[in-house]
Protein backbone atom coordinates (compact mmCIF):
# COMPACT_ATOMS: atom_id res chain seq x y z
CA UNK A 1 0.00 0.00 0.00
CA UNK A 2 1.33 3.02 -0.71
CA UNK A 3 1.10 6.68 -0.19
CA UNK A 4 -2.08 8.42 -1.74
CA UNK A 5 -1.69 11.27 -4.22
CA UNK A 6 -4.76 12.90 -5.42
CA UNK A 7 -2.64 14.93 -8.25
CA UNK A 8 -0.68 12.42 -9.01
CA UNK A 9 -3.58 10.17 -9.32
CA UNK A 10 -5.62 11.96 -11.73
CA UNK A 11 -2.64 12.05 -13.49
CA UNK A 12 -2.30 8.82 -14.02
CA UNK A 13 -5.70 8.03 -14.50
CA UNK A 14 -5.60 10.51 -17.33
CA UNK A 15 -2.59 8.82 -18.64
CA UNK A 16 -4.42 5.38 -19.09
CA UNK A 17 -7.52 7.20 -20.41
CA UNK A 18 -5.07 8.55 -23.11
CA UNK A 19 -3.45 5.21 -23.52
CA UNK A 20 -7.18 3.31 -23.96
CA UNK A 21 -8.40 5.80 -26.75
CA UNK A 22 -4.55 5.32 -28.34
CA UNK A 23 -5.38 1.96 -28.41
CA UNK A 24 -8.98 1.66 -29.58
CA UNK A 25 -8.04 4.00 -32.20
CA UNK A 26 -5.50 2.32 -33.77
CA UNK A 27 -7.67 -0.86 -33.56
CA UNK A 28 -9.33 0.88 -36.91
CA UNK A 29 -12.28 -0.78 -37.97
CA UNK A 30 -12.32 -3.61 -35.55
CA UNK A 31 -14.96 -2.10 -32.63
CA UNK A 32 -13.73 -2.23 -29.17
CA UNK A 33 -15.45 -1.59 -25.54
CA UNK A 34 -14.85 2.10 -24.75
CA UNK A 35 -17.62 2.49 -22.61
CA UNK A 36 -17.32 -0.49 -19.89
CA UNK A 37 -13.53 0.19 -20.17
CA UNK A 38 -13.91 3.86 -19.23
CA UNK A 39 -15.96 3.20 -16.57
CA UNK A 40 -13.43 1.37 -14.74
CA UNK A 41 -10.18 3.41 -14.80
CA UNK A 42 -11.07 5.60 -11.90
CA UNK A 43 -11.60 2.76 -9.93
CA UNK A 44 -8.30 0.62 -11.21
CA UNK A 45 -6.18 3.74 -11.72
CA UNK A 46 -6.07 3.54 -7.95
CA UNK A 47 -6.08 0.08 -7.24
CA UNK A 48 -3.00 -0.46 -9.09
CA UNK A 49 -1.05 2.76 -8.47
CA UNK A 50 -1.52 2.43 -4.66
CA UNK A 51 -3.33 -0.52 -3.44
CA UNK A 52 -2.38 -3.56 -5.11
CA UNK A 53 1.07 -5.57 -4.44
CA UNK A 54 1.17 -6.00 -8.18
CA UNK A 55 4.05 -4.69 -10.02
CA UNK A 56 6.58 -5.22 -13.13
CA UNK A 57 9.00 -6.30 -10.46
CA UNK A 58 6.70 -8.79 -9.03
CA UNK A 59 4.09 -10.28 -10.98
CA UNK A 60 5.35 -13.12 -11.64
CA UNK A 61 5.88 -14.06 -7.65
CA UNK A 62 4.01 -16.58 -5.56
CA UNK A 63 3.46 -12.70 -2.86
CA UNK A 64 1.89 -10.97 -5.25
CA UNK A 65 -1.75 -10.38 -4.88
CA UNK A 66 -4.32 -11.86 -7.99
CA UNK A 67 -6.31 -9.62 -10.46
CA UNK A 68 -9.43 -11.25 -12.56
CA UNK A 69 -10.96 -9.24 -14.75
CA UNK A 70 -14.28 -10.74 -15.08
CA UNK A 71 -15.85 -8.43 -17.29
CA UNK A 72 -13.38 -9.32 -19.78
CA UNK A 73 -14.22 -7.06 -22.62
CA UNK A 74 -13.18 -4.20 -20.49
CA UNK A 75 -10.07 -5.23 -21.32
CA UNK A 76 -7.94 -2.13 -22.94
CA UNK A 77 -8.45 -0.57 -19.06
CA UNK A 78 -7.05 -3.34 -18.38
CA UNK A 79 -4.20 -3.61 -20.99
CA UNK A 80 -3.57 -0.04 -20.59
CA UNK A 81 -2.73 0.06 -16.87
CA UNK A 82 0.14 -3.50 -17.76
CA UNK A 83 1.64 -0.89 -20.09
CA UNK A 84 2.15 1.63 -17.79
CA UNK A 85 2.87 -0.75 -14.85
CA UNK A 86 5.60 -1.75 -17.51
CA UNK A 87 4.67 -5.16 -18.15
CA UNK A 88 4.66 -4.78 -21.87
CA UNK A 89 5.08 -2.12 -24.00
CA UNK A 90 3.51 0.52 -26.04
CA UNK A 91 4.20 -1.43 -29.84
CA UNK A 92 2.70 -4.48 -28.09
CA UNK A 93 -0.58 -2.40 -26.45
CA UNK A 94 -1.17 -1.11 -29.97
CA UNK A 95 -1.08 -4.34 -31.35
CA UNK A 96 -4.47 -4.69 -29.41
CA UNK A 97 -7.16 -7.00 -32.00
CA UNK A 98 -4.47 -7.24 -34.44
CA UNK A 99 -3.58 -10.60 -35.94
CA UNK A 100 -2.09 -13.34 -33.76
CA UNK A 101 -1.77 -9.97 -31.13
CA UNK A 102 -2.10 -11.38 -27.31
CA UNK A 103 -3.95 -8.75 -26.80
CA UNK A 104 -7.67 -9.79 -28.33
CA UNK A 105 -10.28 -7.87 -27.27
CA UNK A 106 -11.08 -10.38 -24.42
CA UNK A 107 -7.64 -11.29 -22.35
CA UNK A 108 -6.47 -14.46 -23.07
CA UNK A 109 -4.15 -16.22 -20.15
CA UNK A 110 -0.54 -15.49 -20.38
CA UNK A 111 1.48 -15.00 -17.46
CA UNK A 112 4.59 -14.32 -19.21
CA UNK A 113 2.74 -10.29 -19.25
CA UNK A 114 0.94 -10.95 -16.29
CA UNK A 115 -2.82 -12.34 -17.45
CA UNK A 116 -3.63 -14.67 -14.82
CA UNK A 117 -6.99 -16.24 -16.56
CA UNK A 118 -8.75 -15.45 -19.81
CA UNK A 119 -11.95 -14.29 -19.25
CA UNK A 120 -14.87 -12.60 -21.62
CA UNK A 121 -17.65 -15.26 -20.92
CA UNK A 122 -19.42 -13.40 -18.38
CA UNK A 123 -20.12 -15.09 -15.08
CA UNK A 124 -17.31 -16.92 -14.52
CA UNK A 125 -13.91 -14.87 -13.03
CA UNK A 126 -15.86 -15.03 -9.73
CA UNK A 127 -15.67 -18.70 -9.23
CA UNK A 128 -12.43 -18.52 -10.26
CA UNK A 129 -11.08 -16.02 -7.73
CA UNK A 130 -12.96 -17.76 -5.02
CA UNK A 131 -11.24 -20.72 -6.11
CA UNK A 132 -7.67 -18.51 -5.88
CA UNK A 133 -8.55 -17.18 -2.66
CA UNK A 134 -9.01 -20.78 -0.85
CA UNK A 135 -6.04 -21.86 -2.01
CA UNK A 136 -4.17 -18.27 -1.28
CA UNK A 137 -5.64 -19.44 2.57
CA UNK A 138 -3.42 -22.02 2.64
CA UNK A 139 -0.37 -20.28 0.94
CA UNK A 140 0.22 -16.66 2.11
CA UNK A 141 -1.60 -13.40 2.78
CA UNK A 142 -2.13 -12.09 -0.58
CA UNK A 143 -5.49 -11.06 -1.91
CA UNK A 144 -7.64 -11.58 -5.18
CA UNK A 145 -9.01 -8.45 -6.31
CA UNK A 146 -11.99 -9.62 -9.25
CA UNK A 147 -13.69 -7.01 -11.24
CA UNK A 148 -17.09 -7.95 -12.38
CA UNK A 149 -19.95 -5.94 -14.06
CA UNK A 150 -23.42 -5.36 -12.66
CA UNK A 151 -24.80 -6.61 -16.50
CA UNK A 152 -22.70 -9.52 -15.40
CA UNK A 153 -24.96 -10.63 -12.57
CA UNK A 154 -27.28 -11.26 -14.52
CA UNK A 155 -25.68 -14.45 -14.80
CA UNK A 156 -26.50 -17.19 -11.89
CA UNK A 157 -23.16 -18.29 -11.48
CA UNK A 158 -22.27 -14.78 -9.95
CA UNK A 159 -24.37 -16.13 -7.31
CA UNK A 160 -23.65 -19.20 -7.17
CA UNK A 161 -19.83 -18.07 -6.77
CA UNK A 162 -21.21 -14.97 -4.08
CA UNK A 163 -22.89 -17.99 -1.83
CA UNK A 164 -19.47 -20.26 -1.56
CA UNK A 165 -16.61 -16.90 -1.09
CA UNK A 166 -18.64 -16.29 1.85
CA UNK A 167 -19.50 -19.80 3.22
CA UNK A 168 -15.64 -20.58 2.98
CA UNK A 169 -15.19 -16.99 4.90
CA UNK A 170 -12.89 -15.39 2.04
CA UNK A 171 -11.92 -12.56 3.61
CA UNK A 172 -8.56 -12.22 1.15
CA UNK A 173 -11.66 -12.04 -1.79
CA UNK A 174 -12.09 -8.19 -2.83
CA UNK A 175 -14.74 -7.97 -5.72
CA UNK A 176 -15.33 -4.55 -7.39
CA UNK A 177 -18.51 -4.25 -9.12
CA UNK A 178 -18.70 -1.68 -11.96
CA UNK A 179 -22.07 -0.57 -11.18
CA UNK A 180 -22.32 1.43 -14.40
CA UNK A 181 -25.88 0.58 -15.09
CA UNK A 182 -26.14 0.13 -18.47
CA UNK A 183 -25.22 -3.78 -20.18
CA UNK A 184 -25.18 -4.28 -24.29
CA UNK A 185 -28.50 -3.33 -25.21
CA UNK A 186 -30.08 -0.96 -23.06
CA UNK A 187 -30.52 -0.40 -19.40
CA UNK A 188 -29.88 -2.81 -16.57
CA UNK A 189 -33.26 -2.05 -15.08
CA UNK A 190 -34.88 -2.55 -18.70
CA UNK A 191 -33.38 -5.70 -20.16
CA UNK A 192 -33.00 -7.27 -16.56
CA UNK A 193 -33.64 -5.58 -13.52
CA UNK A 194 -31.11 -6.59 -10.58
CA UNK A 195 -32.99 -4.32 -8.26
CA UNK A 196 -30.49 -3.79 -5.15
CA UNK A 197 -27.35 -5.40 -5.96
CA UNK A 198 -26.16 -4.14 -2.16
CA UNK A 199 -29.46 -6.08 -0.46
CA UNK A 200 -28.44 -9.06 -2.45
CA UNK A 201 -24.52 -9.09 -1.79
CA UNK A 202 -25.47 -8.06 2.02
CA UNK A 203 -28.08 -11.16 2.28
CA UNK A 204 -25.46 -13.20 0.87
CA UNK A 205 -23.26 -11.85 4.14
CA UNK A 206 -20.38 -10.21 2.28
CA UNK A 207 -18.67 -6.63 3.52
CA UNK A 208 -20.45 -4.30 1.30
CA UNK A 209 -19.29 -0.52 0.47
CA UNK A 210 -21.18 1.54 -2.10
CA UNK A 211 -19.37 4.38 -3.14
CA UNK A 212 -18.85 6.75 -6.04
CA UNK A 213 -16.51 5.02 -8.83
CA UNK A 214 -15.25 8.18 -9.68
CA UNK A 215 -14.16 9.91 -6.08
CA UNK A 216 -10.06 9.20 -6.25
CA UNK A 217 -10.74 9.62 -2.32
CA UNK A 218 -13.17 7.65 -1.99
CA UNK A 219 -12.33 4.97 -4.19
CA UNK A 220 -9.22 4.76 -2.07
CA UNK A 221 -10.40 4.42 1.04
CA UNK A 222 -12.75 1.91 0.15
CA UNK A 223 -9.74 -0.59 -0.32
CA UNK A 224 -8.53 0.48 3.02
CA UNK A 225 -11.93 0.81 4.53
CA UNK A 226 -10.97 -2.33 7.91
CA UNK A 227 -14.47 -4.02 7.96
CA UNK A 228 -15.91 -4.62 11.11
CA UNK A 229 -16.24 -8.53 10.53
CA UNK A 230 -13.05 -9.60 9.45
CA UNK A 231 -14.11 -12.85 8.34
CA UNK A 232 -16.36 -12.22 5.07
CA UNK A 233 -15.50 -11.58 1.29
CA UNK A 234 -15.82 -7.47 0.51
CA UNK A 235 -16.86 -6.51 -2.60
CA UNK A 236 -17.31 -2.57 -3.58
CA UNK A 237 -19.93 -1.72 -5.33
CA UNK A 238 -18.55 1.23 -7.83
CA UNK A 239 -21.30 3.64 -8.66
CA UNK A 240 -19.87 4.49 -12.68
CA UNK A 241 -20.59 6.14 -15.18
CA UNK A 242 -20.25 4.20 -18.62
CA UNK A 243 -17.84 5.75 -21.13
CA UNK A 244 -16.40 8.36 -17.94
CA UNK A 245 -14.22 10.82 -19.04
CA UNK A 246 -15.09 11.44 -22.78
CA UNK A 247 -17.76 13.26 -23.20
CA UNK A 248 -19.96 11.72 -26.03
CA UNK A 249 -19.38 8.29 -24.68
CA UNK A 250 -20.77 9.23 -21.16
CA UNK A 251 -23.92 7.29 -20.52
CA UNK A 252 -24.24 6.78 -24.18
CA UNK A 253 -24.15 3.08 -24.66
CA UNK A 254 -23.73 2.93 -28.43
CA UNK A 255 -19.91 2.92 -26.85
CA UNK A 256 -20.44 -0.28 -25.44
CA UNK A 257 -18.37 -1.57 -28.71
CA UNK A 258 -18.31 0.73 -31.15
CA UNK A 259 -15.63 1.77 -33.72
CA UNK A 260 -13.35 5.09 -32.61
CA UNK A 261 -12.93 7.09 -35.85
CA UNK A 262 -10.05 10.01 -36.58
CA UNK A 263 -12.66 12.82 -35.57
CA UNK A 264 -13.68 11.54 -32.47
CA UNK A 265 -10.89 10.31 -31.59
CA UNK A 266 -9.32 14.14 -32.15
CA UNK A 267 -11.96 15.33 -29.66
CA UNK A 268 -11.64 12.78 -26.86
CA UNK A 269 -7.87 13.71 -27.03
CA UNK A 270 -8.58 16.98 -26.71
CA UNK A 271 -11.26 16.80 -23.97
CA UNK A 272 -8.59 14.88 -22.29
CA UNK A 273 -5.63 17.07 -22.45
CA UNK B 1 1.69 -44.30 -5.94
CA UNK B 2 -1.58 -47.02 -5.67
CA UNK B 3 -0.22 -50.42 -4.29
CA UNK B 4 -3.30 -52.19 -6.43
CA UNK B 5 -3.01 -55.93 -5.22
CA UNK B 6 -5.33 -59.07 -6.02
CA UNK B 7 -7.32 -58.74 -2.94
CA UNK B 8 -7.94 -55.33 -3.34
CA UNK B 9 -9.08 -55.48 -6.73
CA UNK B 10 -11.28 -58.19 -5.34
CA UNK B 11 -12.91 -56.10 -2.72
CA UNK B 12 -13.50 -53.00 -5.74
CA UNK B 13 -15.71 -55.35 -7.75
CA UNK B 14 -17.44 -55.67 -5.14
CA UNK B 15 -18.23 -52.69 -4.03
CA UNK B 16 -18.31 -51.00 -7.98
CA UNK B 17 -16.63 -48.42 -9.45
CA UNK B 18 -18.07 -45.39 -7.44
CA UNK B 19 -17.56 -46.55 -3.25
CA UNK B 20 -14.11 -47.76 -5.01
CA UNK B 21 -13.26 -44.21 -6.35
CA UNK B 22 -13.65 -42.98 -2.54
CA UNK B 23 -11.26 -45.41 -1.18
CA UNK B 24 -8.57 -44.65 -3.42
CA UNK B 25 -8.97 -41.15 -2.92
CA UNK B 26 -8.23 -42.33 0.93
CA UNK B 27 -5.25 -44.42 -0.24
CA UNK B 28 -3.94 -41.48 -2.64
CA UNK B 29 -3.60 -38.60 0.35
CA UNK B 30 -1.73 -40.93 1.97
CA UNK B 31 1.24 -40.64 -0.11
CA UNK B 32 0.22 -36.43 -1.68
CA UNK B 33 -0.69 -34.32 0.70
CA UNK B 34 -1.28 -31.67 -1.78
CA UNK B 35 -4.46 -33.44 -3.17
CA UNK B 36 -7.71 -31.67 -2.62
CA UNK B 37 -11.49 -32.88 -3.44
CA UNK B 38 -14.54 -30.88 -4.74
CA UNK B 39 -17.48 -31.84 -4.68
CA UNK B 40 -21.08 -31.10 -5.74
CA UNK B 41 -23.16 -32.35 -2.31
CA UNK B 42 -22.28 -35.96 -3.72
CA UNK B 43 -19.73 -37.48 -0.75
CA UNK B 44 -22.15 -40.21 0.05
CA UNK B 45 -22.58 -41.01 -3.98
CA UNK B 46 -18.92 -40.52 -4.26
CA UNK B 47 -18.26 -43.23 -2.13
CA UNK B 48 -15.94 -39.92 0.03
CA UNK B 49 -17.59 -40.12 2.94
CA UNK B 50 -14.29 -41.53 4.90
CA UNK B 51 -12.04 -39.28 3.25
CA UNK B 52 -14.36 -36.02 3.98
CA UNK B 53 -14.40 -37.20 7.58
CA UNK B 54 -10.27 -37.53 8.24
CA UNK B 55 -9.42 -34.95 5.53
CA UNK B 56 -11.48 -32.08 6.24
CA UNK B 57 -8.65 -29.46 5.15
CA UNK B 58 -8.54 -31.17 1.99
CA UNK B 59 -12.41 -31.56 0.95
CA UNK B 60 -14.46 -28.68 -0.32
CA UNK B 61 -18.18 -28.80 -0.81
CA UNK B 62 -19.56 -26.29 -3.32
CA UNK B 63 -22.94 -26.92 -2.69
CA UNK B 64 -25.02 -27.87 -5.65
CA UNK B 65 -23.38 -25.26 -7.86
CA UNK B 66 -21.84 -27.59 -10.78
CA UNK B 67 -20.39 -24.06 -12.73
CA UNK B 68 -19.10 -23.01 -9.80
CA UNK B 69 -17.69 -26.19 -8.87
CA UNK B 70 -15.20 -26.38 -12.32
CA UNK B 71 -14.84 -22.33 -11.75
CA UNK B 72 -13.48 -22.74 -7.79
CA UNK B 73 -11.60 -25.87 -8.77
CA UNK B 74 -9.62 -24.14 -11.36
CA UNK B 75 -9.02 -21.15 -10.06
CA UNK B 76 -7.92 -23.86 -6.77
CA UNK B 77 -5.68 -25.72 -8.74
CA UNK B 78 -4.18 -22.50 -10.49
CA UNK B 79 -2.20 -22.27 -7.34
CA UNK B 80 -0.22 -25.25 -8.23
CA UNK B 81 -2.32 -28.23 -6.09
CA UNK B 82 -3.50 -31.14 -7.12
CA UNK B 83 -7.42 -31.32 -7.89
CA UNK B 84 -10.35 -33.47 -8.52
CA UNK B 85 -13.89 -32.68 -8.95
CA UNK B 86 -16.71 -35.08 -8.88
CA UNK B 87 -20.50 -35.53 -9.05
CA UNK B 88 -22.70 -37.46 -11.12
CA UNK B 89 -21.59 -37.63 -14.94
CA UNK B 90 -24.70 -35.22 -16.20
CA UNK B 91 -24.10 -32.49 -13.83
CA UNK B 92 -20.18 -32.68 -13.69
CA UNK B 93 -19.58 -32.18 -17.55
CA UNK B 94 -23.07 -30.76 -19.60
CA UNK B 95 -24.06 -28.67 -16.72
CA UNK B 96 -20.93 -26.79 -16.95
CA UNK B 97 -19.60 -27.42 -20.34
CA UNK B 98 -18.45 -23.43 -20.68
CA UNK B 99 -16.69 -23.47 -17.58
CA UNK B 100 -14.92 -26.51 -18.74
CA UNK B 101 -14.15 -25.04 -22.37
CA UNK B 102 -13.30 -21.82 -20.94
CA UNK B 103 -11.31 -22.53 -17.71
CA UNK B 104 -9.71 -26.42 -18.27
CA UNK B 105 -9.60 -26.11 -22.32
CA UNK B 106 -8.96 -23.04 -23.03
CA UNK B 107 -6.48 -21.93 -20.03
CA UNK B 108 -5.29 -24.98 -19.73
CA UNK B 109 -6.19 -25.06 -15.95
CA UNK B 110 -5.71 -28.82 -15.14
CA UNK B 111 -7.97 -30.66 -12.73
CA UNK B 112 -9.60 -34.28 -12.84
CA UNK B 113 -13.02 -34.51 -12.92
CA UNK B 114 -14.94 -38.05 -12.30
CA UNK B 115 -18.36 -38.26 -13.33
CA UNK B 116 -20.26 -41.13 -11.04
CA UNK B 117 -22.24 -43.24 -12.78
CA UNK B 118 -22.22 -42.26 -16.22
CA UNK B 119 -24.30 -44.44 -19.38
CA UNK B 120 -27.70 -46.23 -18.42
CA UNK B 121 -26.71 -47.23 -14.50
CA UNK B 122 -29.15 -45.15 -12.99
CA UNK B 123 -32.03 -46.00 -15.41
CA UNK B 124 -34.37 -46.05 -12.89
CA UNK B 125 -34.23 -42.31 -11.91
CA UNK B 126 -34.59 -41.37 -15.52
CA UNK B 127 -32.52 -39.60 -18.30
CA UNK B 128 -31.98 -36.69 -15.96
CA UNK B 129 -29.80 -38.98 -14.25
CA UNK B 130 -28.30 -41.15 -16.81
CA UNK B 131 -25.67 -39.82 -19.35
CA UNK B 132 -25.29 -40.56 -22.86
CA UNK B 133 -23.83 -37.61 -23.81
CA UNK B 134 -21.00 -36.48 -21.35
CA UNK B 135 -18.34 -38.49 -24.26
CA UNK B 136 -19.65 -36.44 -27.51
CA UNK B 137 -19.39 -33.17 -25.36
CA UNK B 138 -16.28 -33.14 -23.93
CA UNK B 139 -14.65 -34.57 -26.99
CA UNK B 140 -15.26 -31.32 -28.28
CA UNK B 141 -13.08 -29.85 -26.46
CA UNK B 142 -9.09 -28.89 -26.83
CA UNK B 143 -6.98 -29.88 -24.34
CA UNK B 144 -8.61 -32.62 -22.13
CA UNK B 145 -7.89 -35.80 -22.05
CA UNK B 146 -11.29 -38.69 -21.58
CA UNK B 147 -10.68 -42.20 -19.87
CA UNK B 148 -13.17 -44.79 -19.97
CA UNK B 149 -12.47 -47.46 -17.26
CA UNK B 150 -13.86 -50.74 -17.83
CA UNK B 151 -12.86 -52.00 -14.33
CA UNK B 152 -11.81 -50.54 -10.66
CA UNK B 153 -8.88 -51.92 -10.80
CA UNK B 154 -8.78 -49.72 -14.61
CA UNK B 155 -10.13 -47.45 -11.94
CA UNK B 156 -6.88 -47.06 -9.55
CA UNK B 157 -4.31 -46.95 -13.07
CA UNK B 158 -6.49 -44.34 -14.59
CA UNK B 159 -6.70 -41.91 -11.96
CA UNK B 160 -3.39 -42.52 -10.62
CA UNK B 161 -2.05 -41.66 -13.92
CA UNK B 162 -4.46 -38.77 -14.37
CA UNK B 163 -3.19 -36.98 -11.32
CA UNK B 164 -0.26 -37.09 -12.72
CA UNK B 165 -1.13 -35.68 -16.51
CA UNK B 166 -0.23 -32.46 -17.43
CA UNK B 167 -3.55 -31.38 -18.67
CA UNK B 168 -7.39 -32.01 -17.26
CA UNK B 169 -8.67 -35.77 -17.63
CA UNK B 170 -12.85 -36.66 -17.56
CA UNK B 171 -12.78 -40.02 -15.74
CA UNK B 172 -16.16 -41.75 -16.19
CA UNK B 173 -17.29 -43.97 -13.58
CA UNK B 174 -20.37 -46.56 -15.09
CA UNK B 175 -21.63 -49.76 -13.86
CA UNK B 176 -22.99 -50.39 -10.83
CA UNK B 177 -21.96 -53.06 -7.77
CA UNK B 178 -20.53 -55.39 -8.01
CA UNK B 179 -18.90 -55.67 -11.14
CA UNK B 180 -16.73 -58.21 -13.01
CA UNK B 181 -12.75 -57.61 -13.08
CA UNK B 182 -11.56 -57.92 -16.68
CA UNK B 183 -7.68 -56.67 -15.84
CA UNK B 184 -5.49 -58.36 -14.33
CA UNK B 185 -4.64 -56.44 -11.15
CA UNK B 186 -0.63 -56.10 -12.65
CA UNK B 187 -1.59 -55.34 -16.30
CA UNK B 188 -0.13 -52.58 -18.29
CA UNK B 189 -1.98 -49.25 -18.15
CA UNK B 190 -1.49 -46.23 -19.99
CA UNK B 191 -4.03 -43.28 -21.34
CA UNK B 192 -3.99 -43.43 -24.74
CA UNK B 193 -2.97 -46.83 -25.52
CA UNK B 194 -5.52 -49.39 -25.45
CA UNK B 195 -5.74 -52.97 -24.49
CA UNK B 196 -6.62 -55.60 -26.01
CA UNK B 197 -8.61 -58.38 -23.81
CA UNK B 198 -9.25 -60.99 -25.54
CA UNK B 199 -7.23 -62.07 -27.99
CA UNK B 200 -6.96 -64.63 -31.47
CA UNK B 201 -3.74 -64.95 -33.07
CA UNK B 202 -4.97 -65.66 -36.42
CA UNK B 203 -3.75 -63.32 -39.26
CA UNK B 204 -7.16 -62.14 -40.31
CA UNK B 205 -10.08 -61.87 -38.41
CA UNK B 206 -13.69 -61.75 -39.29
CA UNK B 207 -14.64 -59.21 -35.64
CA UNK B 208 -12.81 -56.67 -34.03
CA UNK B 209 -14.89 -55.24 -31.75
CA UNK B 210 -13.82 -51.81 -29.69
CA UNK B 211 -15.36 -50.94 -26.56
CA UNK B 212 -14.56 -49.24 -23.05
CA UNK B 213 -16.24 -49.01 -19.59
CA UNK B 214 -18.12 -51.80 -18.20
CA UNK B 215 -20.46 -52.26 -20.93
CA UNK B 216 -17.17 -54.08 -22.28
CA UNK B 217 -18.06 -56.95 -20.37
CA UNK B 218 -20.75 -57.84 -22.62
CA UNK B 219 -18.72 -57.60 -25.70
CA UNK B 220 -17.06 -60.27 -24.24
CA UNK B 221 -20.27 -62.01 -23.55
CA UNK B 222 -20.71 -61.62 -27.33
CA UNK B 223 -17.23 -62.13 -28.58
CA UNK B 224 -17.88 -66.14 -26.55
CA UNK B 225 -20.71 -66.49 -28.16
CA UNK B 226 -19.11 -65.42 -31.68
CA UNK B 227 -16.49 -68.24 -31.06
CA UNK B 228 -19.36 -70.84 -30.68
CA UNK B 229 -20.33 -69.98 -34.25
CA UNK B 230 -16.54 -70.22 -34.97
CA UNK B 231 -16.73 -66.62 -35.87
CA UNK B 232 -12.81 -65.35 -35.26
CA UNK B 233 -12.96 -62.28 -34.09
CA UNK B 234 -11.08 -59.67 -30.61
CA UNK B 235 -11.98 -57.68 -27.91
CA UNK B 236 -10.42 -54.43 -27.81
CA UNK B 237 -10.48 -52.46 -24.73
CA UNK B 238 -10.30 -48.95 -26.10
CA UNK B 239 -10.36 -46.85 -22.60
CA UNK B 240 -9.14 -44.14 -23.31
CA UNK B 241 -11.47 -42.26 -25.99
CA UNK B 242 -9.33 -39.49 -25.80
CA UNK B 243 -6.50 -39.13 -27.39
CA UNK B 244 -7.27 -42.28 -29.56
CA UNK B 245 -5.22 -44.58 -29.94
CA UNK B 246 -4.97 -44.65 -33.69
CA UNK B 247 -2.24 -46.82 -34.26
CA UNK B 248 -4.83 -49.84 -33.09
CA UNK B 249 -7.96 -48.43 -35.10
CA UNK B 250 -5.18 -48.81 -38.53
CA UNK B 251 -3.74 -52.19 -37.21
CA UNK B 252 -7.44 -53.54 -36.87
CA UNK B 253 -8.65 -51.83 -40.57
CA UNK B 254 -6.31 -54.19 -42.15
CA UNK B 255 -6.64 -57.57 -40.00
CA UNK B 256 -10.71 -57.51 -39.95
CA UNK B 257 -13.13 -58.03 -42.25
CA UNK B 258 -15.82 -55.80 -39.31
CA UNK B 259 -15.12 -53.64 -37.30
CA UNK B 260 -17.32 -52.75 -34.13
CA UNK B 261 -17.94 -50.24 -31.77
CA UNK B 262 -19.79 -51.18 -28.41
CA UNK B 263 -20.60 -48.25 -26.14
CA UNK B 264 -23.00 -47.13 -23.20
CA UNK B 265 -23.21 -43.84 -24.80
CA UNK B 266 -25.50 -42.07 -27.65
CA UNK B 267 -23.74 -43.73 -30.87
CA UNK B 268 -23.44 -40.09 -31.80
CA UNK B 269 -20.15 -38.25 -30.64
CA UNK B 270 -18.64 -41.11 -28.26
CA UNK B 271 -16.30 -43.88 -29.12
CA UNK B 272 -17.96 -44.95 -32.73
CA UNK B 273 -17.58 -41.73 -33.61
CA UNK B 274 -14.07 -41.50 -32.46
CA UNK B 275 -13.26 -44.31 -34.02
CA UNK B 276 -15.26 -43.75 -37.29
CA UNK B 277 -13.00 -40.34 -37.90
CA UNK B 278 -9.89 -42.66 -37.61
CA UNK B 279 -11.42 -45.05 -40.33
CA UNK B 280 -12.69 -42.24 -42.15
CA UNK B 281 -8.56 -41.38 -43.27
CA UNK B 282 -7.74 -44.81 -44.12
CA UNK B 283 -8.30 -45.85 -47.42
CA UNK B 284 -10.58 -49.19 -48.06
CA UNK B 285 -11.37 -49.36 -44.25
CA UNK B 286 -13.67 -51.92 -43.57
CA UNK B 287 -17.40 -52.07 -43.01
CA UNK B 288 -18.03 -50.30 -39.02
CA UNK B 289 -20.77 -51.45 -37.15
CA UNK B 290 -22.43 -48.98 -34.11
CA UNK B 291 -23.44 -50.41 -31.07
CA UNK B 292 -25.14 -48.01 -28.71
CA UNK B 293 -28.02 -46.16 -27.73
CA UNK B 294 -29.38 -45.25 -31.25
CA UNK B 295 -30.26 -41.49 -30.44
CA UNK B 296 -33.14 -41.68 -28.31
CA UNK B 297 -33.87 -41.66 -24.59
CA UNK B 298 -35.42 -44.77 -24.18
CA UNK B 299 -38.62 -45.15 -21.07
CA UNK B 300 -36.67 -45.68 -17.38
CA UNK B 301 -35.78 -49.00 -15.79
CA UNK B 302 -33.14 -51.07 -14.17
CA UNK B 303 -29.77 -51.44 -15.64
CA UNK B 304 -30.62 -54.64 -17.43
CA UNK B 305 -33.83 -53.81 -18.26
CA UNK B 306 -32.15 -50.18 -20.09
CA UNK B 307 -29.11 -52.42 -21.67
CA UNK B 308 -32.10 -54.16 -23.28
CA UNK B 309 -34.04 -51.77 -24.76
CA UNK B 310 -30.99 -50.37 -26.25
CA UNK B 311 -29.49 -53.75 -27.20
CA UNK B 312 -26.54 -53.54 -25.63
CA UNK B 313 -26.99 -57.26 -23.90
CA UNK B 314 -23.90 -59.49 -24.90
CA UNK B 315 -26.42 -61.96 -26.91
CA UNK B 316 -28.16 -59.22 -28.41
CA UNK B 317 -24.21 -57.26 -29.72
CA UNK B 318 -23.80 -60.81 -31.01
CA UNK B 319 -26.97 -60.70 -32.62
CA UNK B 320 -25.96 -57.75 -34.54
CA UNK B 321 -22.69 -58.16 -35.30
CA UNK B 322 -23.77 -61.60 -37.27
CA UNK B 323 -26.87 -59.81 -39.01
CA UNK B 324 -23.77 -57.15 -40.33
CA UNK B 325 -21.28 -59.97 -41.32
Amino acid sequence: MKDFNLKEAESNNKKIRLDILDTAYAAGSSSSHLGGALSMVDVLGILFKYVINYSSKNYKDQTRDRFILSKGHGCLVYYSILYNLGIISKTQLLQFEKDDSFLPGHPVKNLKYGIEFSTGSLGMGLSLGTGVALALKKINQSKVYVVIGDGECNEGSIWEAAMSASHFNLNNLVVILDNNSFQQTGLNEHIMNTHSLKDKFESFNWNVLEIDGHNLNEIFKSFINNETNQNKPKIIICKTIKGKGVSFCENNNQWHHSILSKSLYDQAILELK
Amino acid sequence: MLDITQNKSKQWARIGMRATFGLLCSEIIDNNKDIYIFTSDVSTSAGLDRFRKNNKDNFFDVGIAEQNLIGVAAGFSSEGFDVITTTFAPFQTIRCAEQIKVNLGYMKNKIVMVGLASGLVLGNLGFTHCCIEDLGMLRSIPNIKIVSPCDCVELAKALTESIESKTSVYIRLTGGSPLETINSHNYDFKIGKATIIKKNEKKNIKVVIFSNGVIAKEALIASAILDKKKIDNEVVNMHTIKPIDKEIVEKYCKKSDLIVTVEEHNIIGGLGSAIAEVKSQIKSSPKHVLIGVNDTYCASGSYENMLSKNKLLGSQIAKTIQENL
